[in-house]
């Protein structure tokens, strides 16, 4: 079974993020670069379909700049069998649906049974994605997965998606995208010796002539990019347990309006 | 009516709208300038919803009501969606960040192949086009986008926007518009609620009260859970908490977990790390309780004590249970 792994490379959620001159982007100069965390969900959920086959190949895709590639690497070293880099400037500017159009060009090629891809990416948080490019395929799609297993004839999957109030347990025939939340599994780390065979693995760059798409403009744009403004400063009540607990009922009530 | 304002309806399942819809269609009324059509996908509508969504405002209601809609599928849903949208052409599709919407919505805009706004904090015209605020980068930075063409799609984050008032006596106008529904490729095999706590959900509640590894224990929580019954609140918790064991991944709030906008957040042995706070930053009032004064979470706080959580938890119980009782 051949399984597809969309990945973003993001900033770290510790590192302080600038907006950029333009105000339309971030500065991308100090800024740590990690593998977006439900990414690394949906990369471990791939391994372990694998192992427990005994067979299939997990391959790693990834659309953007040059240091996409660190990412991919990454992937490469936790055990997938070779990454695919969408590299081409004329994806510089890609909203959602430019990228959806990439990555939808990037399955049919490779045309695996199953893209697990992260429920969101936590810089932009979109959250549309796996969505988009399902739809685009004609693919069903199941979001926020907290458990997959797949049937042992390999021709369909069962899985339960979180919604409010439960969870809703699907069974699909595949090809089928899914969406990785968080608690579908604990990614492992990279070994030394996954991270030394990493290097002897493929990385496949892509440009879009490739695909047979010409990247379109876009049609959702940032048009500006602004620090949240301040909080109003709090107030920290004092004396002793019971006093500072009447004071803050007081507060919410009287104050605040909030109970 | 072309041109239109829609608004997804979001339903209980049992036939009636959830009030984030009233958010939603408040907020299309507002953008319109008084018109917004609700558009409803259903197994089955109850009377009384249909009034509810007129009463908060729909002056339409497109109703698609058809047993092959429950449960909610992506692959059926989008497509019954986008024809409904190919004969009306309205001008901007809103619904809310819920499990089924943000999946469906986005569907939506990749067929129709146009740009889609997610979990967006506030809506505004400029001139005649539509920009959405949203939260992005853990909340750090509000991005401010636009659509290079409408239909405008885009999602609301429940508790940010302001309810419709209901006005009692307006009659729905419902249109009953033949759509064919596709088959599923997807089949409900199994449907597991959680076991009620009686208190709200999570996403939907409009008081949260949360604890993190303070809590020292999951034995602990049932403290917060007595609070929260006082006051109505739904219990959250940090990832320390969930990673620890002591209470499900279903109830994590923050970056990798819920992002909630309650009007009331209270937080109790949680230090406010930004991935914490990337999940309930949004929320109106913050409160805070933690020994440690140079916890972070008091620099987002509006009302903090700084002290043990096990003696200000029932004292503050015990606090609202007089308020409440008058
Ligand atoms: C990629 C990534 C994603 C993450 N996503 C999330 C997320 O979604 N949600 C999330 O919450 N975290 C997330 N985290 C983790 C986050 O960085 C913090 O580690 C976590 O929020 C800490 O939880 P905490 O505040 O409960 O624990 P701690 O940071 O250990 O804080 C416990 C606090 O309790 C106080 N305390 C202890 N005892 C008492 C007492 N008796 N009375 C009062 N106060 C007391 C202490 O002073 C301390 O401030 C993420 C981290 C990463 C790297
Ligand atoms: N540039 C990209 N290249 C590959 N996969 C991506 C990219 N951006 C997003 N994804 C995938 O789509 C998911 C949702 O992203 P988003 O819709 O941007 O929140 C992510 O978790 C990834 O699995």
């Amino acid at each position: 079974m051949k399984i597809l792994v969309p990945i973003k490379q993001v900033p770290d959620t510790a590192t302080q993020v600038r907006v950029a001159a333009d105000a339309r982007a971030i500065e991308s100069a100090g800024i740590t670069w990690i593998i977006s965390p439900y990414d690394e969900f949906a990369v471990e959920e791939a391994l372990r379909i694998k192992e427990k086959r005994g067979q299939g190949e997990v391959v790693a895709v990834s659309l953007g700049p040059d240091r996409v590639k660190e990412a991919l690497r990454s992937c490469l070293a936790m055990g997938a069998d070779r990454a695919i880099h969408v590299n081409d400037p004329a994806f510089a500017d890609a909203d959602t649906l430019t990228t959806a159009r990439a990555l939808a060009a990037v399955i049919k090629q490779e045309a695996p049974q199953l893209a697990i891809f992260g429920r969101q990416a936590i810089d932009d948080d979109m959250g549309a994605l796996p969505a988009q490019v399902a739809e685009l395929l004609g693919w069903p799609s199941l979001y926020w997965i907290m458990e997959e297993a797949i049937a042992a004839d390999g021709a369909s999957i069962r899985a339960g998606r979180q919604v409010e109030g439960g969870l809703e347990v699907f069974e699909a025939s595949l090809p089928c995208v899914l969406a990785a939340q968080k608690g579908l599994n604990e990614p492992r780390y990279p070994t030394l010796k996954g991270i030394m065979g990493a290097k002897k693995k493929e990385i496949k760059d892509l440009k879009a002539a490739d695909l047979g798409i010409a990247p379109e403009p876009p049609q959702l744009s940032v048009a500006r990019l602004e620090s949240l403004p301040p909080r109003p400063p709090g107030r920290v009540i004092g004396g002793d347990v019971h006093e500072a607990v009447r004071e803050l009922v007081r507060a919410l009530r009287e104050e605040a309006k909030a109970i | 009516m072309a041109n239109a304002f829609w608004c997804v309806v979001e339903d209980d399942r049992k036939g009636y709208p959830k009030k984030v819809t009233a958010e939603v269609l408040a907020e299309a009324r507002r953008l319109s300038g008084g018109t917004a059509e609700a558009v409803w996908l259903t197994d089955s509508a109850q009377p009384e919803g249909l009034m509810r969504l007129a009463e908060w405002g729909a002056t339409k209601i497109w109703l698609v009501e058809h047993a092959g809609l429950a449960p909610y599928r992506g692959e059926v849903w989008a497509p019954v969606l986008a024809t409904l949208v190919a004969a009306q052409a309205p001008k901007a599709i809103l619904g809310a960040v819920t499990s089924r919407q943000r999946e469906l919505l986005a569907r939506l805009a990749a067929r129709l192949g146009v740009g889609f706004a997610a979990d967006t904090v506030a809506l505004a015209m400029d001139g005649d086009t539509l920009v959405a605020t949203r939260p992005v980068y853990a909340g750090k930075l509000l991005s401010k986008v636009t659509w290079a063409k409408p239909p405008w799609v885009a999602t609301l984050r429940p508790n940010v926007f302001k309810p419709a008032e209901p006005v009692a006596g307006r009659e729905p106008v419902v249109e009953r518009p033949a759509v064919t529904v596709p088959d599923a490729m997807l089949k409900l095999v199994e449907r597991r609620e959680e076991v009620s706590t009686g208190l709200p959900e999570l996403s939907e509640a409009e008081l949260v009260v949360s604890g993190g590894r303070g809590m020292k224990g999951p034995e602990h929580f049932v403290i917060l859970e007595h609070l929260a019954s006082v006051i109505g609140a739904a219990v959250g918790a940090s990832r320390a908490a969930v990673d620890a064991g002591w209470r499900p991944h279903r109830f994590q709030i923050g970056q990798t977990g819920r992002t909630i906008s309650p009007k009331l957040y209270l937080g109790f042995g949680i230090s406010g790390a930004i991935q914490h706070l990337a999940g309930m930053r949004t929320s109106k009032i913050i409160v805070a309780v933690n020994k440690d004064p140079e916890a972070p979470i008091f620099k987002v706080a509006d009302y903090g004590i700084v002290g043990d959580l096990f003696e200000v938890v029932p004292a503050l119980t015990e606090e609202f249970k007089k308020l409440l009782a008058k």
